[in-house]
């Protein structure tokens, strides 16, 4: 029966190829329309009230004066008397009217008594935090033997803050009832699944709210849900009978939005004298806002360490909850644990990389990794220009290697996808997708195209509208597998009733036919065939429509990747400040659908890796609660000419591409700050034990200050 | 009114002057942080009227057209552009002059339109991404950004087109200072930097061949 699979390799015309991303020519132009860029007749302008404490109860509000403005034409209380509120920034009211400028007028004019209580938003300092719950103890072997007879020990305290997900397009939405019926051009990663959160809150069945998203201005996990200003959008609207736009202010943005976990731990690691790993034992603390967060995954990688001890506690703290931020919990155990190992390694008197080679059968995937670190290491002149911690230039400006290893899932999520075949040779698909800037579009067009022998601009890609059969949230390096998979069966079923109808008309069985460079014709001799087009038109007067789905048989998605990466820096042991030189990314991600948007991904996730390496953290000011850096002056980006010089090597070919599609988005963002920290320890000799690596946390290593925590 | 509202303010001479510069055809001033755009606008304070507190009625031209409207004086350009016009190819992203992502040329020289009254762009010719070319035919800049995967979400997108256009058509082949100065004050979140500067490096043109 149906037999789904890749091509093989010596007859892919579009798989693993480099076309240019199909939404490039709008995007550049200026032509693709947002969902912050829409502006229905009659559109009214939304803002929202905060709340500028940590920790507050609402005493009372009066919204009358707001009421009585010109312009005014919703003013609704989110949080009413009596709540309490748990962060700075929490919505309070929203007001609807005729411009922004007159709903940011009315906001002024709402007056909110605040009974103003205790709060806590420094999680670094465990011992003072009220709440912290501790997650338990695992423990496997017997660390405490193994460290008493161990040949060298370490122990570090590390950590990393919260940061920011700063999505360049704010969260929001633009809502517009016809009657009962609710649209929404929504800024989201799902599109699929958004409409039923809407529905439940709204009570209207989910049957009759459309969700449109056919661009969107980044999201990295910070996007799946309506979230309340969702909601209060749509309510805006009901009560005003008129569109509603309602996109978060910046410093909203930055506040409520979307944060990553923050993650400290104070580690001991132990090896042998043959510098094997033999004992481990980590107790880590982090907060991601009001709900605490997570265990972190130590020891990273090297899972299978035996001896191994680890702790954790959640720690809440008065800021708005954490959302799950690219390769969610990964960076933070990544750096963790990396920066451990590197500076065992130091203590060994080993290179750094050949201390991981003689540890990778304690990972899950020895091969790929020391595959990797080879390439890696022969990129960098690793050999040749790796030299042992401290300083080894008579200059102000010293400089270093570092290296990390990371690995990721990426399996392909639930996915439908409609592919249609027109009598006149079109084809199509309709995905309910999304492409959230990774190319989404521009791959499931690849597929098709593959599939039926066709060029790109032959078949048509139709996503981001729930109109369209469901497929996930794109999370989690999940999307490229789903929507392939799904569009690939698809297309497989859709061919195979077009070669039946044109069987008969070149004398052979469906199964001999191909479809390849724009005919249809028998594998081995092209002489018996005909084009694409007359080959669509055996299928009579209607079209084909066929739905594939995700999961499903066939060998065409897997998981599970392995990536390495090498910085080298630079940095002034006068001033403090680290420039990175050099980000070398060598990636595993089964077989790429489009090389060029792939190696787009990790240059990204390195870029993404610099700025949270050296600049990027929430700063939450211990005494009124907020961040102190709620916009983007303070909340520094790493811009054009902060990344350096970046190469990637993606893992192609046998070993590789049998594995079929696995996601790529996550991968290459885990790995950076563990590299960039390791890089530093190698140029200055000691471990900056904080990230961001900014000017002050160096010059405390330098001068032997450990810091806060 | 400021000194520099005066300048760059709503007066006959320079609402007439406005219309006669085209897009990128002029000299082009640096980048956004040298601090050269606006400076070079009028001197002629004498001619210069108050207007507001209230609505105020300009004409100025956008990517060609003109267009005559009423706006309250505290309307910014970028929020002039995108509610009142439609011209929704500059983005608000920071709105306080950081992130670049609403780059415009006002008579040819690159701007923030977040921080710039639309008042203040009487009587000149405003220049989007999307007055630079079409889907259907793209400024070369365009192209390259396009050929050189120089945009993921494309929501920085806008912004750097129109402030790498204006860093070319000044200096086809520009130095790394050059650079940092036309292209520094703009940010990408998806991390897109590896592209850009690949467009930098064709010039002009933009005329290297896919990356």
């Amino acid at each position: 029966m149906a037999d789904y699979s890749w091509p093989e390799a010596d007859r892919r015309a579009q798989i693993g190829a480099r076309p240019a991303r199909l939404d490039g020519p709008v995007k550049s132009t200026g032509f693709a329309k947002y969902p912050s860029d829409q502006n229905p007749s009659g559109l009214l302008a939304a803002k929202i009230l905060t709340c500028p404490h940590a920790h507050a109860r609402i005493v009372r509000i009066d919204t009358s004066a707001a009421e009585a403005m010109a312009g005014v034409r919703v003013v609704h209380v989110i949080q009413g008397e009596g709540s309490e509120i748990q962060w700075a920034g929490d919505e309070v009211a929203a007001v609807a009217a005729v411009t922004e400028d007159v709903a940011r007028d009315a906001l002024r004019a709402i007056r909110v008594d605040y009974e103003v209580l205790p709060h806590f938003v420094t999680e670094e300092d465990r011992d003072r935090a009220p709440g912290a719950r501790e997650a338990g103890e695992r423990a496997e072997g017997d660390p405490d033997a193994a460290f008493a007879t161990a040949h060298r020990t370490v122990e570090r305290t590390l950590g990393m803050p919260q940061m920011a997900h700063m999505c360049l397009e704010p969260h929001g939405q633009v809502c517009s009832w016809d009657g009962d019926e609710l649209e929404v051009h929504a800024s989201t990663q799902a599109v699929s699944t958004l409409a039923g959160q809407f529905a439940t809150e709204l009570g209207v069945p989910a049957s009759q709210v459309r969700i449109r998203t056919e661009y969107m201005g980044g999201g990295f996990g910070s996007k799946f849900s309506p979230d309340r200003w969702g909601i209060v959008g749509a309510e805006l609207a009901r009560k005003a009978g008129a569109p509603v736009k309602l996109f978060l202010e910046r410093d909203q943005e930055v506040t409520v939005a979307g944060s990553r976990p923050s993650a400290f731990a104070r580690i001991r690691a132990a090896a042998d004298e043959q510098g094997k790993l033999v004992a481990w034992d980590s107790d880590s603390w982090g907060s991601g806002g009001l709900p605490g967060t997570g265990q972190t995954p130590l020891p990273y990688v090297f899972s299978r360490l035996p001896n191994r001890r680890t702790r954790h506690t959640s720690v809440p703290t008065n800021l708005a909850g954490s959302r799950a931020w690219r390769a969610p919990n990964h960076p933070q155990a990544c750096f963790l644990t990396m920066a451990v190992l590197d500076d065992l390694a130091d203590e060994l008197g080993l290179d750094p990389i050949d201390f991981l080679e003689r540890n990778l059968d304690l990972t899950g995937r020895p091969e790929t990794y020391r595959e990797q670190l080879a390439i890696a290491a022969e990129m960098a002149s690793w050999k040749e220009r790796w030299q042992p911690r401290g300083r080894t230039r008579e200059s102000a400006v010293q400089r270093g290697l570092g290296v990390s290893v990371h690995t990721w899932g990426g399996r392909g999520h639930s996915s439908n996808c409609d592919v249609t075949v027109h009598p006149d040779g079109a084809v199509e698909a309709r995905i309910g997708s999304q492409d959230i800037g990774t190319g989404t579009r521009t791959i499931v067009a690849q597929v098709l195209a593959e599939t039926f022998g066709l060029e790109l601009h032959q078949v048509r890609v139709s996503l981001g509208d729930n109109v369209y059969p469901q497929s996930g949230p794109s999370g989690g390096s999940s999307t490229v597998g789903g929507v392939t998979a799904s569009t690939r069966r698809a297309a497989q079923d859709a061919l195979r009733e077009v070669l039946v109808h044109v069987a008969p008309r070149l004398t052979a069985e469906p199964e001999q036919l191909v479809a390849e460079g724009g005919r249809v014709f028998v594998d081995g001799d092209s002489s018996r065939g005909m084009s694409w087009r007359e080959a669509a038109a055996q299928i009579g007067g209607a079209p084909i429509s066929v739905q594939g789905r995700n999961p499903g048989s066939g060998r065409l998605i897997s998981s599970g990747v392995g990536g390495v990466q090498i910085a080298e820096v630079e940095v002034d042991i006068d001033t403090g400040v680290v420039q990175v030189e050099r980000m070398i990314a060598v990636q595993d991600c089964g077989l790429i659908v489009n090389r060029r948007l792939a190696e787009s991904q990790v240059y990204g996730g390195l870029i993404m890796g610099v700025g949270y390496a050296l600049y990027e953290e929430w700063i939450p000011d211990p005494v009124s609660g907020r961040l102190l850096n709620a916009d983007m002056e303070f909340y520094k980006l790493a811009g054009l000419v902060d990344v350096g010089s970046l190469e990637v090597h993606m893992m192609t070919g046998p070993g590789y591409d049998e594995r079929g599609v696995i996601g790529l988005g996550e991968p290459p963002v885990i790995s950076p700050g563990a590299a960039i920290s390791n890089a530093v320890a190698n140029a200055i000799g000691v471990r900056v034990p904080y990230l961001p690596l900014t000017p002050d946390r160096v010059l405390d290593a330098l001068a032997g200050r450990g810091g806060p925590a | 009114m400021t000194d520099d509202a005066k300048r760059s303010g709503f007066s006959r001479r320079s609402f007439l002057r406005g219309g006669a510069a085209g897009a990128l055809s002029g000299g082009l001033a640096t980048g956004l942080l040298t601090g050269e755009a606006g400076a070079a606008a009028a001197t002629d304070a004498e001619a210069a009227e108050t207007v507001g507190p209230g609505p105020v009625e300009i004409e100025l031209e956008v990517n060609g057209a003109t267009h005559r409207l009423t706006v309250e004086p505290r309307v910014t350009l970028l929020d002039g552009l995108r509610d009142r016009l439609d011209v929704t190819g500059p983005k608000r992203v920071c709105d306080r002059g950081t992130c670049g992502a609403c780059t415009v040329l006002e008579d040819g020289r690159p701007i923030y339109a977040c921080s710039r009254l639309m008042i203040e762009s009487a009587g000149r010719s405003i220049t989007t991404v999307e007055g630079l070319g079409s889907p259907g035919a793209m400024h070369d800049v365009q192209q390259a950004f396009v050929d050189h995967d120089a945009q993921q979400c494309g929501y920085c997108t806008p912004g750097f087109v129109v402030a790498t256009a204006a860093l070319l058509a000044r200096h086809p082949a520009p130095s790394e200072p050059e650079i940092e100065a036309g292209l520094g004050g703009n940010f990408c979140r998806c991390g897109t930097y590896k592209g850009i500067r690949a467009v930098v490096a064709g010039g002009k043109g933009g005329g290297v061949s896919g990356g």
